[in-house]
């Protein structure tokens, strides 16, 4: 970008450009834009090529490196708990469509007239804010034989003969951990919905209850429509959320009795068993899908909204500048 | 007129039963959220006769007994757990909100051959899962010296924070430019234009980012574990609570105190910077 700006100005001397308007802006430019893009690329495009590199040689943290080319690619699809890691994250994308689901039905409500509003809002986006070890214990004591849950579904009328380990049952434990992670993060989607909901304009409720529209027809014609983009796009972030799943089943099982997913398995290979070649054809692998699914999910997206009907048109019009924005964020 | 309109509608047999519906789920919900966190705060205010006594939903028969908050704090080392949480929050929070702020301010104000490339560069960067990185993240801080110093973690988490940055550049989109322009005529300094017209336009945003990016630094265990390895001398609060893995593992009356201790500033965060907290979730929205 430099080399342009000099170009044009090569009669007059280095130090006059530097003085002028042009030069100034090109200092600063370079002054400030420096530093991030060294730590960007130092922290994420540098260990990505590396990354890529790793994943052709058999090799470990230290000592010496091998080149296997393939190998570790297909070594990837006969070891065995690593494709059926991958088939865990199908309960994580139930489980974030529940999640969704959950918060925009809050949040409708919430952004009604309610007593006490801001008080539920703040209980149930609080463990948003809790650290993940501590979601880890708080869980493991929750689900632990006889304690707390068990002891609510007493007071409920069961007995506890006929509850199950909640982590140990294969058949359950991948509930409990996708629950424990609805728990923590539904309430940050709700205020998220909440958001979108009050940008909507307030004389859209007052003349459809004028004109004698219901709550759920409230909500079918003027909310749902006009935050039908966030939560789509919401619903269709969580599928390349769920393919990486890591934080529930890392910190309460950690992977144990079949709840490992795939990160969770990649985890141990990098760092346990210090297989650094696998974990990176593991991670290139994922990053491919990832990739694959987030171009899928632009076209997806265009092709929904391409098609809505003429009134979301002037709202999506309104809002295209910040969607835009946030479409580059994912 | 109005009021009649009112006071019938809120008397209807369907208003009544929407209102019931309403509170039901809201207290529903609510309960679940606070039943896990209230259940520890029940069993740390437990001794240890009674925690094994005791069903785990019973009341503590003193809520004054803080001896399992003062021995976990002892045990888990939370007082250089508190430190160095704090030294890493501190220069984190002042790197990258000046790293930000910079770099929103040179792609938001600048057309220059590059400008998108950058824009792009970091969003991309937004799609790579952190976990999957760390594979090779960690050869670098090895070769780096990074693994095991505390400024080696603090660079690393200084590094790429999308969130914020876009949150900037929507802010500084809402800043006229016409007051960069006046401030050219007068003869400023685009580095002046910066830190004494901008930058004190900028606090509402800084702030939402400062308390996002503070929560988010505080909570982070996974890189402080991995990179923090010492865990007398470099344990974080979060890192701090793996303590209570192994023998103490069962002894939750101390473990759940170590939790509440862990979740207190982001309590009290929380309780001061709720409507920041909302916004800023609303703004930076798709993550997480």
């Amino acid at each position: 970008m430099k080399q342009v700006a000099v170009a044009g100005r090569s009669r007059k001397t280095f130090t006059q450009w530097l003085k002028s308007r042009k030069g100034q802006q090109a200092i600063i430019i370079l002054a400030f834009t420096f530093i991030p893009l060294l730590l960007l690329f130092t922290f994420t495009y540098l260990p990505f090529g590396e990354m890529v590199k790793f994943s052709f040689y058999k090799m470990k943290y230290v000592g010496k490196r091998e080149f296997v080319g393939w190998d570790n690619y297909a070594a990837l699809f006969q070891r065995k708990g690593v494709v059926s890691a991958l088939k865990l994250s199908l309960y994580y994308m139930l489980g974030a469509v529940i999640q969704i689901l959950l918060a925009l039905y809050l949040a409708t409500i919430l952004s009604m007239k309610v007593r006490g509003g801001n008080l539920f809002k703040g209980l149930m986006f609080f463990p948003y804010l809790i650290n993940g070890i501590a979601i880890g214990f708080i869980f493991k004591f929750f689900y632990t034989r006889g304690f707390v849950l068990d002891t609510v579904l007493q007071w409920c009328g069961f007995s506890l003969e006929n509850l199950p380990f909640w982590l140990r049952d294969q058949s359950i434990n991948n509930w409990s951990l996708v629950a424990s992670s609805v728990w923590r993060y539904f309430g940050q989607n709700m205020v998220l919905f909440v958001g979108a909901i009050m940008s909507v304009d307030d004389t859209l409720y007052e003349a459809a209850e004028l004109d004698g529209a219901n709550k759920f027809q409230q909500f079918k014609y003027i909310i749902l429509p006009s935050i039908k983009t966030i939560v789509t796009l919401n619903i269709i972030l969580s599928i390349t959320g769920s393919l990486s799943a890591f934080e529930a089943p890392y910190v309460i099982t950690g992977g144990a009795n079949g709840t490992g997913t795939y990160f969770v398995v990649m985890n141990t290979i990098a760092h346990t068993n210090q297989k650094v070649g696998l974990a990176s054809a593991m991670a290139v692998f994922l990053l491919v899908i990832i990739f694959a699914c987030t171009i899928l999910q632009k076209v997806l997206f265009h092709f929904i909204f391409r098609n809505a009907s003429a009134d979301d048109e002037s709202y999506a019009a309104k809002k295209r500048g910040r969607r835009a924005g946030k479409e580059k964020l994912v | 007129m109005s009021k009649t309109r009112e006071t019938r509608k809120r008397c209807s047999p369907a208003a009544v039963m929407w209102g019931t519906v309403k509170y039901a789920s809201l207290l529903l919900c609510s309960l679940i959220s606070v039943l896990p966190i209230a259940s520890c705060v029940i069993t740390a205010f437990k001794t240890d006769a009674e925690y094994k006594t005791t069903s785990v939903m019973t009341l503590p028969q003193n809520w004054l007994n803080f001896d399992n908050f003062i021995q976990a704090f002892q045990k888990a080392n939370m007082l250089t757990a508190f430190k160095n949480s704090g030294i890493i929050l501190f220069f984190v929070l002042v790197g990258s909100i000046i790293i930000g702020t910079q770099l929103a301010y040179i792609l938001n104000r600048f057309t220059f051959p590059g400008n998108s490339l950058i824009r792009n560069l970091f969003m991309f960067a937004a799609l790579l899962p952190a976990i999957a990185m760390q594979v090779a993240v960690y050869e670098i801080m090895v070769k780096l010296h990074f693994v095991n110093t505390l400024h080696g973690y603090i660079v690393m988490m200084m590094g790429t924070d999308v969130i914020s940055i876009y949150i900037f550049i929507q802010f500084f989109e809402n800043l006229p430019v016409s007051l960069d322009e006046s401030a050219v005529i007068d003869g400023a300094s685009y580095f002046t234009i910066y830190t004494k017209i901008l930058l004190p336009l900028l606090k509402p945003a800084i702030i939402t980012c400062m308390i996002l990016k503070g929560a988010g630094t505080y909570n982070e265990y996974y890189c402080a574990q991995l990179y923090l390895q010492d865990k007398t001398k470099y344990s974080t609060v979060a890192t701090s609570l793996y303590t209570f893995t192994g023998p103490l593992g069962s002894q939750y009356n101390l473990i759940c105190a170590g939790v509440i201790i862990s979740l207190l500033p982001a309590l009290i965060l929380f309780i001061i910077c709720q409507k920041q907290i909302y916004s800023g979730i609303a703004a930076g929205s798709v993550k997480g």
